[in-house]
């Protein structure tokens, strides 16, 4: 407790500073975190209304609320922004919240650094979206971009997007030195890298994933940049490029892309589910050997998503069987996780309702991605709904509830206030129940054989059509529904102590530490035993 | 532990009987891939099929170990949590119990992949080409070719109209293949990537520009079938169907017999003296079928990406100009070329009537643009 009350009285000689600018200079880990997870809130907001359009063009068959051209502008950007300003700066701000937190130290190792991963991130968006509003309309060639429908065939506001897409990389370059370095020289004495809360170890390993792919991210963009403005040809045949190398390149990044928006999940879900079934989590080590394999397999499995661009059977038949591989680590962890609850003494709160939502859900989307594996059966699922179906199950009610369930988890940590439990659980039910309203019809329409990226279709899909359209309006204003939760507890409610939850005292440094806590974590190291 | 025996049988067994009713149910129906007609197609089903079983399966076991756990262990019923955090014999089975299923799963799906990646020549050889919006098919032995357009018309698609059976899958010429014959697709792409994909035959393969992919059928039935694009191509990604008719050999050879004397007499037409008019009325149908998806019915086009033709200066004065950007097209933009794949007529015939519709024959020069025009032009670039 002593410490407590130490860093108590070292606020009082330079504690946040006030107005704008405590947010615009702040090194703070807690405020940066925040920001981080506010503007991806509100991205979240920005995506989702994008999303509400593309479902109000589909509910009917025939052209009604918008023209293809701004319906592919309105694909294009939901993916963008779901992807690079929802999710993965989400995990960021869950990073900066919780790293210093759980590893025991005062802050992030490079906090001006941090600053600048931070406000480089409303620069790239605000680009990003500003492209809307110009006369030739945003990005329209799809969040993965292929060329030469980006390149040659692409409006030339595709400068700015590229641009914006060399900003975000940056912003996560330097988020990632800055996790690395605070992981690896910072954790409180005793605490060896096999006692890392699983948390801790998701993010060490996607930061490392980050580095490694980013750079081909901005290769990439930088190639079309070269082809749409200095007369190269990488990605154009006229002139003896390769539009496939194009996507042999996007993918390099895409497939471990999908992962780092994994990894930091499956350390929040496996905190939630050891704290609520009140029993450590079973298979510790094989939860890190499982992640740590993943990211390395994430490398040799790219092509998994150009199984119809021609590649010669030898190459199909090897991203097949790497591809199968990684669902063995995958399977690891659900095991590991029912292996967690199995036995224990279970609660249901907010947060273990969304855990094992994810564990669920999630795992659908496993089953759906190991039949996308399965190479002569992709050549009928690729670019159809299926696929739809598939990555959404693995991104909303996987990466998404682990960000919500994690919120919840941690807000009353946050702000010392507990939520309000009646409103959470009905923001779960909600939530669960028009995430399968949406995404499960997709499978169907996806077999049928509707293909992805359509703004109308035949008449045979109408039904399921309006079914998904109707859940998805459900999600979206269900969404708003925790925005005032999350204000309201912000705001006031029941004073939260110390360690929260029943038992989290043992389970974690961060639960050590007053609710909410001190203004630099912990000033005094503590000992891990 | 018999207790938990029990249980999870009658779970395993009631989910999957309610489960195997839904699926069998809706087995060749709007809700399931389709079985096909090809021995690829089918074999393909085949393999969704025993892939998605041994997902239900496994998850039919995981979940009922989960929700099974979650009630008999709940804190409310008085559940003390055990102290044990791993096992290491329980963590290699399960590990090798996956690997084993993926193994035994990789077996047939080599197999499958084998036979519909063979290469052979086929007996017939046709090249498909992606062009935004549309599929140009090629016989290469007999050098028949032609368009392929969505046959939908605008007012179906903007609700004027009500929607007709084959909405968005149906076009003005479909692609004829023989039956019990070998096919093979040569396709590619003429601008962006698209792919072709026909559902019942499992062929789907992308038509990436400057290579050419290789995709083989041998369909055992007559009959249409129907399928799309499937890459995203630009604006009318949407509206491209591919459309195939599968034909006994004899009416396939009557077809390919019909396209070459009509082949044929295109070509003459070339020669014939065409009037003003007769240019217009074959201009204004092809200016429909070819142009109106960037420039308009009323050429105002969608500034500032496609421009406007009407009050444009090369279609005003510049007859030149107008014929070279319809022959060779525009560097770097969506404007391609249509010379080498339309004939002379229909080339000359676009362009008076461009230069003559709406206010454009009272503004501009007004010179008309002949076959002969064409031809004078070709023999000029090939020097
Ligand atoms: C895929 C969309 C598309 C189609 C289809 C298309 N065009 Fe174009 N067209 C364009 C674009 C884009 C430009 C402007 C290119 C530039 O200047 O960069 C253009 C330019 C032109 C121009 C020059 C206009 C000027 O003022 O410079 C003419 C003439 C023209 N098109 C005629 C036609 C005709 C005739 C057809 C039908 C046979 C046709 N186009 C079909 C996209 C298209
Ligand atoms: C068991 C593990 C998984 C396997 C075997 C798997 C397999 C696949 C395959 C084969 C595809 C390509 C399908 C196609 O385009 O035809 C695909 C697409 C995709 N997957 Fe997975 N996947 C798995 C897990 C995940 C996870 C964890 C995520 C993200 C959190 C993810 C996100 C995606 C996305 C975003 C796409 C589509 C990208 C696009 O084309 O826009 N997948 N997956
Ligand atoms: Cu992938
Ligand atoms: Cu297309």
């Amino acid at each position: 407790m002593s410490t407590v009350v130490e860093t108590r009285d070292h606020d009082g000689h330079h504690g946040p500073a006030k107005g704008f600018t405590r947010w615009l200079f702040t090194t703070n880990h807690k405020d940066i975190g925040t920001l981080y997870l506010w503007m991806s809130f509100i991205m979240l907001f920005v995506g989702g209304a994008m999303a509400m359009v593309i479902r109000a063009e589909l509910f009917q068959p025939g052209l009604q609320i918008v023209q293809p051209e701004f319906f592919n502008q309105m694909t294009t950007n939901h993916g963008l922004i779901m992807v690079f300003g929802v999710i993965m700066p989400a995990f960021v701000g869950f990073a900066n919240w919780m790293i210093p937190m759980q590893i025991g130290a005062p802050d992030m190792a490079l906090p001006r650094l941090n600053n600048l991963s931070f406000w480089l991130l409303p620069m790239a968006f605000g680009i990003l979206v500003s492209t809307l509003f110009m006369p030739e309309g945003g990005p329209n060639f799809g969040w993965t971009f292929y060329a030469p429908l980006s390149t040659t065939y692409a409006p030339s506001t595709v400068n700015f997007f590229i641009f914006s897409v060399h900003v975000m990389g940056i912003s996560s370059i330097l988020g990632s030195i800055n996790i690395i370095t605070t992981i690896l020289n910072m954790r409180a004495p005793g605490m060896t890298l096999m006692k890392m809360p699983l948390f801790v170890w998701g993010w060490l390993i996607t930061a490392y994933l980050l580095i490694a792919v980013m750079p081909v991210l901005a290769g990439v963009v930088t190639m079309m940049l070269m082809d749409i403005n200095f007369g190269t040809s990488f990605f154009n045949a006229a002139g003896g490029g390769d539009p496939v190398l194009f996507q042999h390149v996007f993918w390099f990044f895409g497939h471990p892309e999908v992962y780092i928006m994994i990894l930091p999940a499956f350390g929040i879900v496996s905190h939630i589910i050891e704290t609520f079934s009140r029993k450590p989590i079973f298979g510790y080590s094989s939860m890190v050997y499982a992640m740590a394999s993943i990211a390395i397999l994430s490398f040799v499995v790219w092509a998994h998503h150009m199984f119809t661009v021609g590649m010669p059977l030898a190459g199909e038949l090897f991203f097949m069987y790497a591809t199968m591989l990684i669902a063995i680590p995958t399977g690891v962890k659900v095991f590991n996780w029912v292996a967690t609850m199995f036995r224990g003494s279970l609660t249901f709160e907010t947060p273990m309702l969304f855990s094992i939502g994810f564990v669920t859900l999630f795992t659908i989307g496993g089953f759906s991605g190991l039949m996308l594996a399965i190479v002569p059966a992709d050549f009928q699922y690729h670019d159809t709904y299926f696929v739809v179906a598939h990555f959404h199950y693995v991104l909303v009610p996987g990466s998404l509830f682990a960000l919500m369930a994690g919120a919840y988890f941690w807000l009353p940590k946050w702000t010392g206030n507990m939520y309000d439990e009646t409103l959470g659980k009905l923001h779960f039910w909600l939530t669960f129940i028009s995430v399968n309203i949406t995404f499960f019809p997709m499978h169907f329409v996806g077999l049928a054989g509707m293909p992805r990226r359509y703004p109308d279709y035949a008449l045979q899909f109408a039904d399921f059509n309006a079914m998904i359209s109707v859940g998805a309006f459900m999600f979206g204003i269900t969404q708003l529904l925790f925005l005032f939760i999350v204000i309201k507890t912000i705001r006031g409610g029941k004073k939260a102590t110390p360690e929260v939850w029943e038992g989290a005292g043992d389970l974690g440094l961060e639960w050590t530490l007053s609710s909410p806590p001190p203004h630099h974590s912990f000033t005094v190291q503590p000992q891990v035993k | 532990m018999s207790y938990i025996k029990k249980l999870i049988t009658k779970l395993v067994l009631a989910t999957s009987s309610a489960l195997s009713f839904a699926i069998y149910s809706a087995e060749n129906s709007d809700y399931n891939m389709p079985v096909g007609v090809t021995e690829v197609s089918q074999s393909i089903f085949g393999l969704h099929m025993l892939i998605f079983w041994v997902c239900v399966v496994i998850g039919v076991i995981v979940f009922s170990i989960m929700f099974w756990s979650m009630w008999k262990y709940r804190k409310s019923k008085g559940a003390v949590a055990a102290d044990f955090d791993d096992n290491f014999w329980l963590e290699i089975g399960w590990t090798v119990a996956a690997t084993a299923v993926l193994i035994w799963m990789a077996v047939p799906s080599t197999q499958v992949m084998v036979k519909a990646y063979d290469d052979a020549e086929g007996e017939i050889n046709i090249l498909v080409t992606g062009h935004q919006w549309k599929w140009h098919y090629e016989y290469m032995e007999d050098g028949v070719s032609f368009f392929s357009n969505l046959s939908t018309s605008q007012e179906q698609i903007d609700n004027k109209i009500p929607k007709g059976e084959f909405y968005l899958l149906e076009v003005d010429e479909p692609l004829v293949i023989p039956i019990n014959t070998r096919v093979r697709f040569l396709i590619t792409g003429n601008d962006v990537i698209h792919s072709w994909w026909v559902p019942d035959f499992a062929v789907k393969m992308d038509a990436v520009p400057g290579f050419i992919n290789t995709a083989w059928t041998n369909v055992p039935e007559t009959g249409i079938y129907r399928g799309a694009c499937t890459e995203l191509c630009g604006i009318k990604h949407a509206f491209m169907p591919v459309v195939v008719r599968a034909v006994e050999m004899e009416e396939y050879d009557a077809f390919i017999a019909e396209k070459t004397v009509l082949a044929e007499s295109e070509r003459m037409l070339t020669s014939k003296e065409w009037t003003k008019e007769e240019l217009m009325e074959r201009g204004e149908s092809f200016y429909a079928t070819n142009c109106v998806a960037c420039h308009q019915a009323n050429g105002k086009g969608i500034p500032p990406v496609f421009p406007a033709l009407e009050g444009s200066e090369v279609a005003l004065n510049d007859s030149a100009k107008h014929i070279e950007i319809l022959m060779e097209g525009i560097q770097g933009s969506a404007m391609q070329a249509f010379g080498d794949s339309y004939s002379e007529v229909d080339i000359a015939s676009v362009i008076t009537y461009t230069r003559q519709a709406w206010s454009n024959g009272k503004n501009g020069d007004g010179v008309i643009v002949t076959p002969k025009d064409i031809v004078e032009y070709k023999k000029r670039i090939n020097l």
